[in-house]
């Protein structure tokens, strides 16, 4: 199939658009991610892989992306219900739920992760009674979990919540004069078109807690091959001034983060062109 | 608000089509209280509790010394920086990207999206590769007097950098919803560019704008890793309050810490009461487009 | 249509405003970096000593007190400025362009590197009296009140059931001299050292990134039976968090771990600033600094002026130096080297 680069079209405003929006990925992402590549070609693919192609790497990243696929998951689920809820109802509190939102990005991850560990280590609010039930859950894989779902929290909802504020209601009026259930309504009519917007919301989610390093040191015990996740052994190679093993495992978590961001845009993208625009 | 509630003539059990039950509407919001309150609200209140563990004037004093303020002022300063230009990148991206249709479109994206996949460490590492004084370009600006690295313009890149993608992602899903037939009409009447931008698709857009804003706001202010590798963590000079915090903590000094740790919190909420003077300021607008 | 048309497309109506637009924004934005970056206080003279984490206490006071002596030589009071992280991190900013006149860190393998970049020179370590180090520490226990476990020595840490927090010596400099001062114990009583330490990892359930983190999670967590810290750290905790709470136990043996401080030649701008910043290493030596060194729980050379609480403070005890070890130039790549001695506890079968 041959589509033309890009189609004719009346808009206007697509030279400045386009100027703005490559001089400033050029300049913020392009130039320092191409620097950290051209680290990569200064010594070869090789290397790089050997570097990475070590029992604790893999289960470093492996840990990482897995557990940062279940807090995504988490968070898009729960971030479409509590972007709902902000939205749609009005019950007291309503406001200050929605203002704490965005406190996971304000509180610097470190003050986050000893946050979170003071309530979940064994004497915590929380951890004494996973204690009685005789499991800890700060210093294990659950507190890396608790940590990344909370890092994640407002992507979901914020991308989702402006969707949900300009649904017009007629389309659900229409749906229930047609004599759909609103449970139908719900998953037929309003989930597709909040679908975009949380997937993009998951993406971030996910991307954000895969390299997430702050609030996780805090709280993972950090004991190699089980709680050692693949930032902290970047940081591991730059103490020991090993820039190239640095950059090796940096450029790998970027390759598996890209790729994985692609397939889901791609998604979008297609499912989108076939629906056709809203 | 101008629109009184009309004389009511329902049934008692009357409920709109667009709403749920009243079970359901009260399990949902139980379910959201309960998890916040574990996951979001109790370590809010253990950084409040340190803060004020010897009472709320220790708390106070600690703020007042001559670290502590220039470190709130640089991050307010380099937030101020890096919002505006943040937002103008995202409407020019979110305008290109949902009014135009174009090859590579998910490559674009995800080009955008990449900042977030990469670890704050590895974000400040490219920084310094880039413009470390063992670079060219890095070691041409320190010998001009210039530093990159180790000072301010070095912690507004990496604030640029981790903040990058919010305007444009918020912006992004909403724009497409609404398509362009809004904008093609416009055109169609005879209106310019900028006009069918500021008239028609800002009013649009403009809560989606104002989320992606506050993210950007919130993650700018509360950026450590990427701003710890650049800083050089010259106190009262390259330290911002992230920085600050560690500092401070690592002193034993765990009051002034979780203080200046709630502050940025308050901080952060800053726009949020913005966002509610903008909901009373087009309370009628909104009645309008939700209710008919 | 190509490529470069998309630039193209023409939009004729609303070219001066796109154009003056595109124009303005970017040397704006490179004219809010470069005055942002413009040095400032250049009326007093500069001096930027990029130190480790637990040194903040010792510093805060050494520069009022450098401070005073330097303005009753008749100078103009000094602009000193402090920067405080992680060795390794630190040690890394300089090299990349941090603008240290001075560093004071936690190993001699750190500055080595600086010196490897050319920063200073690699004979730097011999240019100060004690290889550099005005003040030394050592390695001890932190146990809970009464050591309810009973933990005496090295040797006690490897029983059934005893947990140790330790940070991980990988990103913690501090936690590489716990890791040394393991191995010195076994090397002395005929024990297998690397067995020795590997049986000592087993017993760790957090390895933390830095010291604070490792004397938070024992001591504000309740994880752990014992913590291994620097000597100046466990006297810290003990003032901060409270001594009805912990003991300090000392054990048989130790590391004399020597924090070392150099001048960084390349940072040196002028005679002025050379003069500032030599007499500043010259004052840790003096009686009056070394005072303020033994204060903050360091062992300092010259006790001539400290009180001598503070010198009673520590026992003896038989410490062993990095060179008795190979020097951290066998030491750093053997041990803690990627694939080292230290990565082969968790990996090894």
């Amino acid at each position: 199939m041959s589509r033309p680069l890009i189609n004719r079209s009346p808009m206007p405003g697509l030279g400045l658009s386009v100027g703005v929006t490559l001089t400033m990925l050029s300049l913020v992402v392009l130039l320092p991610i191409g620097a950290l590549l051209m680290k990569g070609a200064s010594f070869g693919l090789p290397e790089v892989w050997a570097v990475v192609n070590t029992e604790r790497t893999w289960a470093a990243l492996f840990l990482s992306f897995r557990i940062s696929l279940y807090a995504a998951l988490f968070n898009l689920v729960f971030g479409i219900v509590l972007a709902w809820v902000l939205v749609r109802y009005d019950f007291p509190g309503r406001r200050i739920i929605d203002a704490a939102v965005d406190l996971p990005f304000a509180l610097p991850t470190a003050v986050a992760g000893i946050a979170l560990t003071t309530l979940y280590a064994p004497n915590g609010f929380f951890g004494q009674f996973a204690k009685e039930l005789g499991f800890r859950i700060a210093y294990t894989q659950w507190g890396i979990l608790i940590a990344l779902i909370f890092v994640g929290l407002p992507f979901v909802t914020r991308t989702v919540q402006p969707v949900i504020e300009e649904i017009e209601r007629e389309v659900e009026e229409a749906s229930a004069t047609l004599g759909a259930s609103r449970a139908y309504t719900l998953r037929r009519v309003i989930l597709p078109m909040l679908a975009p917007a949380a997937l993009t919301g998951f993406a971030l989610a996910l991307a954000r807690s895969v390299g997430e390093y702050g609030s996780v040191i805090f709280i993972a015990g950090n004991i190699p091959l089980k709680t050692e996740i693949a930032p902290l052994l970047i940081v591991i190679r730059l103490e020991e001034f090993d820039y190239n093993g640095a950059a090796s495992i940096g450029i790998s978590m970027l390759a598996i983060s890209f790729f994985m961001l692609l397939v889901i845009n791609a998604v979008q993208i297609f499912s989108r062109r076939r629906i056709g625009h809203v | 608000m101008s629109d009184t509630p009309a004389p009511q003539f329902r049934p008692a059990n009357f409920r709109p089509v667009t709403t749920e039950s009243p079970l359901t509407r009260w399990l949902l919001i139980a379910s959201v209280v309960v998890v916040l309150s574990v996951l979001l609200f109790a370590p809010l209140i253990v950084v409040f509790a340190e803060a004020l563990k010897d009472g709320v004037i220790e708390a106070l004093a600690s703020l007042g010394n001559r670290d502590a303020r220039s470190a709130v002022l640089l991050t307010l300063m380099v937030t101020a920086l890096a919002l505006p230009l943040n937002a103008v990148f995202g409407v020019a991206a979110a305008w290109l990207i949902t009014k135009f249709d174009f090859r590579g479109k998910a490559f674009l994206i995800t080009l955008i999206d990449l900042p977030f996949s990469v670890s704050p460490v590895v974000a400040g590492l490219c920084l310094v590769l880039l413009f470390g004084t063992n670079s060219l370009f890095g070691g041409w600006m320190v010998a001009q007097g210039y530093p990159i690295i180790f000072a301010v313009p070095g912690i507004i890149l990496a604030t640029l950098f981790v903040t990058f993608p919010f305007v444009a992602r918020e912006l992004i899903p909403v724009m497409i919803e609404q398509g362009k037939v809004e904008e093609e009409a416009a055109l169609t009447l005879g209106a310019g560019g900028w006009r069918v931008f500021f008239t028609v698709t800002l009013p649009n857009i403009r809560w989606a704008l104002l989320y992606g804003v506050l993210l950007c706001n919130a993650r700018a202010m509360g950026e450590f890793g990427a701003v710890a590798v650049v800083s050089g963590k010259i106190r009262g000079q390259t330290a911002t309050m992230p920085i600050t915090i560690e500092m401070l903590y690592n002193e034993y000094l765990s009051v002034a810490a979780f203080t200046m740790a709630a502050l940025l919190a308050l901080l952060a909420l800053v726009t949020l009461v913005l966002k509610t003077l903008l909901e009373w300021r087009y309370a009628d607008q909104l009645a309008a487009t939700h209710r008919h | 249509m190509t490529y470069a048309n998309a630039f193209a497309l023409p939009d004729l109506r609303h070219m001066n405003a796109k154009t003056a637009l595109c124009r303005a924004w970017i040397p704006a934005f490179g004219l809010a970096l470069f005055t942002l970056s413009a040095p400032h206080g250049l009326h007093a003279q500069e001096l930027l000593n990029v130190s480790y984490d637990p040194t903040r206490e010792l510093y805060r006071e050494f520069n009022d007190a450098f401070s005073e002596h330097w303005v009753s030589l008749g100078h103009d009071a000094p602009d000193l400025q402090g920067s405080h992280g992680g060795s390794g991190a630190q040690a890394r900013a300089v090299i990349e362009g941090l603008n240290a006149q001075v560093v004071t860190l936690a190993l001699a393998s750190d500055i080595d590197k600086i010196a490897d970049a050319g920063k200073l020179p690699a004979d730097w370590q011999s240019k100060l009296p004690h290889n550099s180090s005005p003040y030394t520490s050592t390695i001890v226990f932190l146990v809970r009140e009464g050591n309810p476990k009973g933990i005496k020595d090295w040797g006690d840490l490897i029983g059934e059931g005893i947990e140790v927090i330790t940070p991980n010596p990988k990103t913690s400099g501090g936690a590489r001299w716990n890791y040394l001062g393991a191995w010195a114990w076994a090397e002395k009583n005929g024990q297998d050292p690397q067995a020795f330490v590997k049986a000592l990892y087993g017993q760790v359930p957090v390895l933390d990134s830095g010291a604070r983190g490792a004397t938070t999670t024992f001591a504000e967590r309740g994880i752990g039976d014992v913590l291994l810290a620097w000597e100046n750290e466990a006297y810290l905790a003990l003032a901060e968090l409270g001594d009805d709470e912990f003991d300090i136990v000392v054990p048989s043996v130790s590391v004399l771990a020597e924090p070392p401080v150099a001048l960084i030649e390349a940072n040196i701008k002028s005679d002025e600033q050379r003069e500032l910043a030599t007499a500043y290493l010259e004052y840790l030596y003096s009686p009056e600094g070394q005072a303020i060194a033994f204060k903050n729980y360091y062992r300092a050379w010259d006790t001539s002026a400290a009180n001598p609480e503070d010198v009673a403070r520590f026992p003896t005890l038989d410490l062993r130096d990095i060179a008795s070890f190979g020097g951290w130039d066998k030491v750093q790549p053997e041990h803690f080297g990627d694939g080292g001695i230290f990565d082969q506890i968790y990996t090894a079968k």
